[in-house]
Parts: C-alpha cells; sequence; structure tokens
C-alpha cells in the first residue's frame, strides 16, 4: 500500500515532466525566434499561427491514437469537407449554414466509416485510414473535376473563420474567429475525455481493448463513436481551412496528417494507447506551428523546414522513450 | 452448503480441430468452493468461458436457479449474477481500480454523459471495506502491486452482487502470503452463500478451500468428489488416468566445489540491493520470495537485460561485463523469462526456427546461406533429447502444449550448449504431468553439471528442487538455506523479513 503509494508519485510526476518539457520547449523556441527575428512576434504573425488548422486535425486525430489507433486520412477527409462545403455553397448556391454544416457531416461520415472497417471488420487501422486517405483523396478530386471550388465574395464564407466577433465586442483586439474555433474546440474535447464515458472508453479502450469487451462494453460501437468524434474535428477543420482561403483546395491536404499526428505525439499521447491529452497535444501542434513559421520567416527554405519537423518528431518520441525507460 | 444454484450439462463446444468440450456437466451450490481441476488441455477454461458467456456453447444446456437460460455473451452472465476472473488479469493498467471495477456501468449524472468520479470512487471504497481491503480506489492499476491487481479483479466480480464467482488460477501469480489473504476472502464470500468455482493447478491448495472438487480430462467431464473424502494422489490419478506425482522430494546429488558465478554486491536503486551469491558447477540454486521480492529483476541484470549501478559478476572466477544480453550468451549465461510466450518464443514460427535462432550464426556458409542438413540434424537431436512432443519439425510453436513450450525454450539454450541457466518460474501455468517432466529434465541438466539457478514462488517446488536456497524480500538476501535447513517455515520466514532484524531459525 505504501510502496503502491510511491510509486504512484513517481508516476505522475513524470507523466508531468512530459508536459512541462513539451511546453517548455515551446516557450524557448518561441523566445529564440523572437530574438532572432524581428517580424517574429508581433500580433499579425501569432495570429497567424494561431489560425493553422493542424491544432483542429491534431485534436481529433489524438482520441484516436489514445484509443490505441491510428489516423492517416485526417489531411485528405479535411478537404473532402472543404470541398462538399464549396459544393453545398457555389455548385448548388444553398446558405452558407448548409455548407458548413454539409463539410463538418463530411468529417463526420469519414470518421464513422474508419471507425467501422476497424471495429467491426477488424480491418488494422494503418490500412483502413490508409484506403481512407486515398479514397478522400480521390473523391476531392472527382467531385471538384481537378479544379477549386472558389466562393462568391459576397457568400462571405471567410468571415466564418476570418471575421472576428472578439474585434466587435474588444474595438482593436481582432482575433480571427478560427482561433476561437481552435481554443473552443480544445476545451470541449477536453471536457470529453475527462468528464464522459466516451472519454473513459477511450482511455479504457486504448489501454486493454480486450478487457474492456469482457466487461460487457459493446466495444464495435465504441470504437465507431471515437472515430466518428475525430470525423467532427476534422470536419471543423476542413470548414475553416476553406473559409480561411476563401476556396476549396482539392489538391491539399496530403502531409497534413503526419503533422497531426506528431503533434500528438509531442504532446505526449502515447502511440500504444492509454494515455494523452489535448493539452499537451495543443502544445505540440503549436510548436510544430511555431517551428515552421519561424523557419519561414528567417527565410529557411521550406525543404529544410521539412526535414526539421521530422527530426523534432523523433527526437520528441526517443525523450519520451527515456522517460518511460526501456524495457526489453 | 446450500440449495443448487447452477446446473451445466451435455455441454458440447468445438474450436475449429478440436473437440474442446464433450458431453460436460458441471453443478454448484450456494455457498459452496467447488474446485475444477484437469491437466491443461482438459476443458476447464472453456467451461467456465461457456459460463461467463466468453464462448457460446454448441449444445447442451445451462440450468441457473432452477431456470434454463442463454448465455450470449458476458453482460447477459454478469446480469444473471454470474462474473468471472480471468487467468490473465484483464485490466486496464492507464485506468483506477475504480475505474477498471466500474467499466461498463460508470455511474453518471447529466444526460447520461458526464461521469459522476465521486459516486465511482465511494462505491469502489464500499467493496474495499466490506473485502477488508485497504486500497485506494483513485490509485492506477499499472501502479498496483500483481496482488492487489487481483484482488481488484475480484472486486470487480464482486460489485455485480455475483451469486456465482469464477476464479481462474487466481494464485498462479500470488506469493504465499497473498495466498492466505485471497482465500480469506473467498471463505468470507462463500460464508454469504456465494457460489465459488476455483480452477487451479496447485493440488495441494484445494484441500485447504474447497468443499468439492470435479475433475475433468480431455474435455470430458470425469468425475465429482466431495473434498474431505478423497486426497491429492488420487485426484491426479483421475486427472491423467495414472499415477505420475511423487510427493516426496528427491534427494539431489551433491555438486562439486566449482565456483561458475558470482555476483558480487549487485545494486540498483531500490530494486535491487546488496546482493551477493555464488553458484557452483551442478548445482541447482533455489530463488524463493514473494513476487515482487526482486528476483526477476536480479536475474536480468546479471543477464544483461537491465542496467546495474554497482557490482560485480564474476564467471568461472573471472570478472566480466555484461552490458547486454548478447554479452551475457558469450560468457555462458543463459535466461529463461517466466513469460515464455513473450520472452521466450517466437509463437508464430515452427520449432525448427525457433532453435535455429540461436546457432543459425555458426551455421551459415557463403553469404550467409543456412547449412539446412545440419540444422535440421541439430534440432532434431534437441527434440529428441528433451522428448519434446510435436507431430513435425514444421509444426507452429503456438500449437504445442504449454510444457513443451516450456521444454522448447530450454532445448535453445542447450543448443547453445549455455552452461549457467537461470530458470524463471519454469512450471507457472504448466499442468501436473508436464511439471514432473520438467523437473526431471533440471534433474539431468545439473547431473550433466549444468548450474541453474531456478526462480519459484511455489514453495513445494523450491523445497524439492533446490540444493540450496536464497531468499530474497524487498530487494535484499535475507538468508540463504541449505538443503538441511530449507523448510517452507524458514522459507516463509525469511521472505517476509521486511527490515534488516535477523530471525532463529528452526531446525
Amino acid at each position: 500500500m505504501k510502496d503502491d503509494t510511491i510509486i504512484k508519485d513517481r508516476n505522475t510526476r513524470s507523466e508531468a515532466i512530459q508536459r512541462l518539457m513539451a511546453f517548455g520547449a515551446l516557450i524557448i523556441i518561441f523566445i529564440g525566434f523572437s530574438f532572432a527575428s524581428p517580424y517574429f512576434c508581433t500580433f499579425r504573425n501569432i495570429i497567424g499561427i494561431l489560425i493553422a488548422v493542424n491544432g483542429l486535425l491534431a485534436i481529433g486525430v489524438t482520441f484516436i491514437i489514445i484509443s490505441g489507433g491510428i489516423d492517416l486520412s485526417v489531411g485528405t477527409v479535411m478537404t473532402l469537407s472543404a470541398v462538399m462545403s464549396g459544393v453545398f455553397i457555389t455548385y448548388w448556391d444553398l446558405p452558407v449554414p448548409l455548407g458548413v454544416i454539409a463539410g463538418i457531416l463530411t468529417g463526420c461520415v469519414a470518421g464513422s466509416t474508419n471507425g467501422i472497417l476497424v471495429s467491426k471488420f477488424n480491418i488494422p487501422p494503418f490500412v483502413a485510414t490508409l484506403g481512407m486517405l486515398n479514397m478522400a483523396r480521390g473523391f476531392s478530386l472527382v467531385i471538384s473535376k481537378l479544379s477549386p471550388i472558389y466562393f462568391a465574395l459576397e457568400k462571405s464564407v471567410s468571415s466564418i473563420a476570418m471575421g472576428s466577433i472578439l474585434g466587435t465586442v474588444i474595438p482593436g483586439f481582432d482575433v480571427p474567429n478560427a482561433v476561437l474555433i481552435l481554443f473552443g474546440s480544445a476545451i470541449v474535447a477536453s471536457l470529453i475525455l475527462s468528464k464522459t464515458i466516451l472519454g473513459r472508453y477511450c482511455y479504457a479502450i486504448g489501454s486493454n481493448e480486450k478487457a474492456v469487451r469482457l466487461s460487457g462494453v459493446n466495444v464495435i460501437f465504441w470504437k465507431t463513436i471515437i472515430y466518428t468524434t475525430a470525423g467532427l474535428f476534422i470536419g471543423i477543420a476542413g470548414v475553416v481551412i476553406a473559409s480561411r482561403l476563401n476556396s476549396a483546395q482539392p489538391s491539399l491536404g496530403l502531409g497534413y496528417e503526419l503533422d497531426a499526428i506528431a503533434a500528438a505525439v509531442i504532446g505526449g499521447t502515447s502511440l500504444r494507447g492509454g494515455e494523452g491529452t489535448i493539452m499537451g497535444t495543443i502544445i505540440g501542434a503549436f510548436i510544430i506551428s511555431i517551428l515552421t513559421n519561424g523557419l519561414r520567416i528567417m527565410s529557411v527554405p521550406q525543404e529544410w523546414q521539412i526535414v526539421v519537423t521530422g527530426f523534432i518528431v523523433i527526437f520528441a518520441v526517443y525523450l519520451d522513450i527515456l522517460r518511460r525507460g526501456t524495457q526489453l | 452448503m446450500g440449495e443448487l444454484l447452477l446446473l451445466m450439462e451435455e455441454i458440447d463446444k468445438s474450436f475449429p480441430g478440436v473437440n474442446a468440450l464433450k458431453k460436460c456437466r458441471f453443478e454448484l451450490k450456494a455457498g459452496e468452493v467447488h474446485a475444477l481441476v484437469g491437466e491443461n488441455g482438459a476443458g476447464k477454461s472453456t467451461l467456465v468461458k461457456v459460463l461467463a458467456g466468453v464462448y457460446t456453447k454448441d449444445a447442451g444446456r445451462i440450468v441457473y436457479k432452477g431456470k434454463e437460460v442463454d448465455i450470449p455473451n458476458p453482460k447477459a452472465a454478469q446480469l444473471l449474477g454470474i462474473s468471472m476472473v480471468h487467468q490473465e488479469l484483464d485490466l486496464m493498467p492507464h485506468l483506477t481500480a475504480a475505474q477498471n471495477i466500474f467499466i461498463g456501468r460508470e455511474p453518471v449524472r447529466r444526460w447520461k454523459i458526464i461521469l459522476d468520479e465521486n459516486s465511482l470512487n465511494e462505491q469502489t471504497e464500499r467493496i474495499f471495506d466490506m473485502m477488508h481491503l485497504k486500497l485506494e480506489p483513485r490509485l492506477k492499476v499499472a501502479n498496483m502491486s500483481v496482488a492487489n491487481q487481483q484482488m481488484v479483479e475480484i472486486a470487480k466480480a464482486l460489485s455485480f452482487n455475483s451469486e456465482v464467482l469464477i476464479l481462474d488460477e487466481p494464485t498462479a501469480t500470488l506469493a504465499q502470503v497473498e495466498i492466505i489473504e485471497l482465500f480469506r476472502i473467498i471463505r468470507q464470500l462463500r460464508d454469504r452463500g456465494v457460489g465459488v468455482i476455483y480452477i487451479s493447478h496447485r493440488l495441494e491448495e484445494l484441500q485447504e478451500l474447497t468443499d468439492r472438487i470435479t475433475v475433468m480430462r480431455d474435455g470430458l467431464y470425469v468425475d465429482t468428489v466431495q473434498t474431505k473424502d478423497t486426497n491429492i494422489d488420487q485426484i491426479i490419478k483421475l486427472m491423467v488416468g495414472r499415477v505420475i506425482y511423487e510427493s516426496s522430494p528427491e534427494l539431489p546429488k551433491v555438486p562439486s566445489k566449482e565456483t561458475v558465478l558470482e555476483v558480487k554486491n549487485l545494486s540498483r536503486n531500490d530494486v535491487i540491493k546488496n546482493v551477493s551469491f555464488s553458484l557452483k558447477q551442478g548445482e541447482i540454486l533455489g530463488f524463493a520470495g514473494l513476487v515482487g521480492a526482486g528476483r526477476t529483476e536480479v536475474a536480468r541484470a546479471i543477464f544483461g537485460a537491465d542496467p546495474f549501478d554497482t557490482g560485480e559478476i564474476l564467471v568461472k572466477g573471472k570478472k566480466v561485463n555484461i552490458k547486454s544480453p548478447s554479452d551475457a550468451v558469450k560468457n555462458d549465461i543463459g535466461y529463461l523469462s517466466e513469460d515464455r510466450k513473450q520472452f521466450g518464443l517466437c509463437l508464430g514460427l515452427d520449432v525448427e526456427t525457433n532453435i535455429a535462432m540461436v546457432i543459425i550464426d555458426k551455421l551459415t556458409s557463403f553469404l550467409g546461406w543456412i547449412k539446412n542438413i545440419e540444422l535440421r540434424s541439430i534440432v532434431k537431436r534437441i527434440v529428441d533429447k528433451l522428448s519434446i512432443k510435436t507431430p513435425s519439425l514444421n509444426q507452429k510453436v503456438q500449437n504445442l502444449s504449454g510444457g513443451n513450450q516450456q521444454k522448447l525454450v530450454v532445448g535453445k539454450w542447450l543448443a547453445k550448449d549455455t552452461n549457467i541457466l537461470i530458470f524463471d518460474e519454469p512450471t507457472r501455468g504448466i499442468d501436473v504431468g508436464a511439471k514432473s517432466e520438467i523437473y526431471k529434465l533440471l534433474n539431468e541438466l545439473a547431473q550433466q553439471g549444468k548450474s541453474i539457478i531456478m526462480i519459484s514462488s511455489e514453495l513445494p517446488e523450491i523445497l524439492r528442487m533446490s540444493h540450496r536456497v536464497v531468499v530474497m524480500c524487498e530487494g535484499r538476501i535475507t538468508g540463504e538455506l541449505n538443503y538441511e535447513e530449507a523448510t517452507q517455515e524458514n522459507i516463509m520466514k525469511l521472505a517476509t523479513l521486511r527490515n534488516s532484524e535477523k530471525v532463529i531459525l528452526n531446525n
């Protein structure tokens, strides 16, 4: 009993250390770039960092990784969501809210499809979502006939993410809605994970799926719900990126999935399932966004930015392994 | 003992290629502890899994409280009041005790989705109190001892207000003190009228705990006997259909004087504390202690699987530097893990490949081409020597019985001709018949001059096999007993010696 308590302290401490380390890294990178370039720590630039969709995708993928799965399709599903919004709003000339709902629903449908493939048909998540990656990408190109779908200016799709509700309440504080959407989503996702049954099953299934099934829980149903929830946030990301670009770009999206997974992992989500937090994921997403942004401001060629991101992911995972201690 | 609670009749269950149960029967009364015994593969686990809704029966009927019932899934069993504690602990290590116990039945507050964590922990506390268990509901299961994890499983089973509690090999991973605690709780449940189905390989336990014993063999029901009217030998006879077990220990041959392995002042933070001992040629050195005493940790440190902070290891008088398992192997040390399925074998590969793995580097020609004929003859020789029962060398290892798998692991090290062998729980999960074969094998190896460290949590096994016994507690060696001094009582005293006081041994 006494031993257990000691171990408990040690364990929670090491979890806290990971989060602190990630947060510390974020601060250090931030300060570093601030000194390196006068253009970095400006209101405009920081807003630019905060409106990246990477955070939303990472939130979605965190649910799935905690439950012991993986989702490679987040980037192209996001694009498909954007394209569906475009179809509703521009092709069919329907009201903007309908287009928004269509985009988000597209994410949910793709997510639940992934979920059913994984849970009901026992297809390994890697394979199922790799297939979904290609299907979503293909559908986007087919539906859009290979060219971007632009939104008419009077439809004001761009004000969904780029308008500023905060700016109208507090004059001069023009934080775009995209930032609100990101933080709002993070809070909701965090509450789902910590306070609801869905969150509990997410951790439980990731920790020991067989045990959960033997406890009489309908694992097929809950896994589908988990993937669908992830799809919800990915759909939101699709609407945000459509709004930001004021168009749906069907060729976009490839490679986003890796940044999202990297964000979750840097934030302490275990690829083996069972642990992770939205807070960590958001920190991880900011680390990646700031790195890309900072390197760009310092005129580092884009090719090298990609190399750096790759290195950071490996380094973060290595730190995580050191923290856990090696096991034969 | 009360009225008839449960009756299973004419139960059939087959899996692809195997008839696991053939017209099986089993009955359980309220307020009895009813043991279910049989060799591995006799169908005990399959039978109780049918009852717990893990498997569905092909034929037969289950009558529960006078009514015929259908149990299609685990949930249905739980709703009827039938719960099972599985052999492999089925817990979620990342969740707390309370979260584990109420998985699938979480108390909710608003809109039926918001969890009520307080009520969860309070209910769990109540169950723990009822079991007289001092355990914190908010503690993560990953941070508990195996024994406490077992208790969480039992608490979970009880939380359904179960009237039938199935325990599948609950003591396999527990040490003596913890077993006593478990038995106390089982008796308490029995006195409250719960019917307990108890599966165990440790036949010595049955006399102490159970009221009746049902024996199964090859998927068939053999007999049900009153525990007080029977003895171990009779049970074994029913189990195997022949007498094999000699319960008296064989007097081991005295080993030679030459020391082959010496460990001096081995330490690693809190886990291993200043451990020193020596091993002679041809000796079987028993390592006794409670689960978590640090025996496996010492073994893994010697084998290079875990690092150590300070200390020396000497092989045949020469100091060696062991940083990894491959260093250990070069120095003639082999380690046979307690978890052979995870660390000892590639279950999906065949017998030949598993043995070949350790010697293949010596049997290759130009560009790594494998000399197949030579390899095959070596493998064949080992399989024959250990009398591993396999239809062919190309049989997948997962299809072999536990005893034969264990022999195969031994075979790997024999192929390599390793002289110092560390056996970690060599008979865990192995049935009685295979157990005595493993014992025989260990004795033969020792007689051939191999030196053996045998870690075991089963005292009878330690007493029967060891020339000398080293006892550990909380990472320290608390005593060393020679063959004459080694008694259950003395070992238990040393194994529970939690501070540095000396004990007086009874001879």
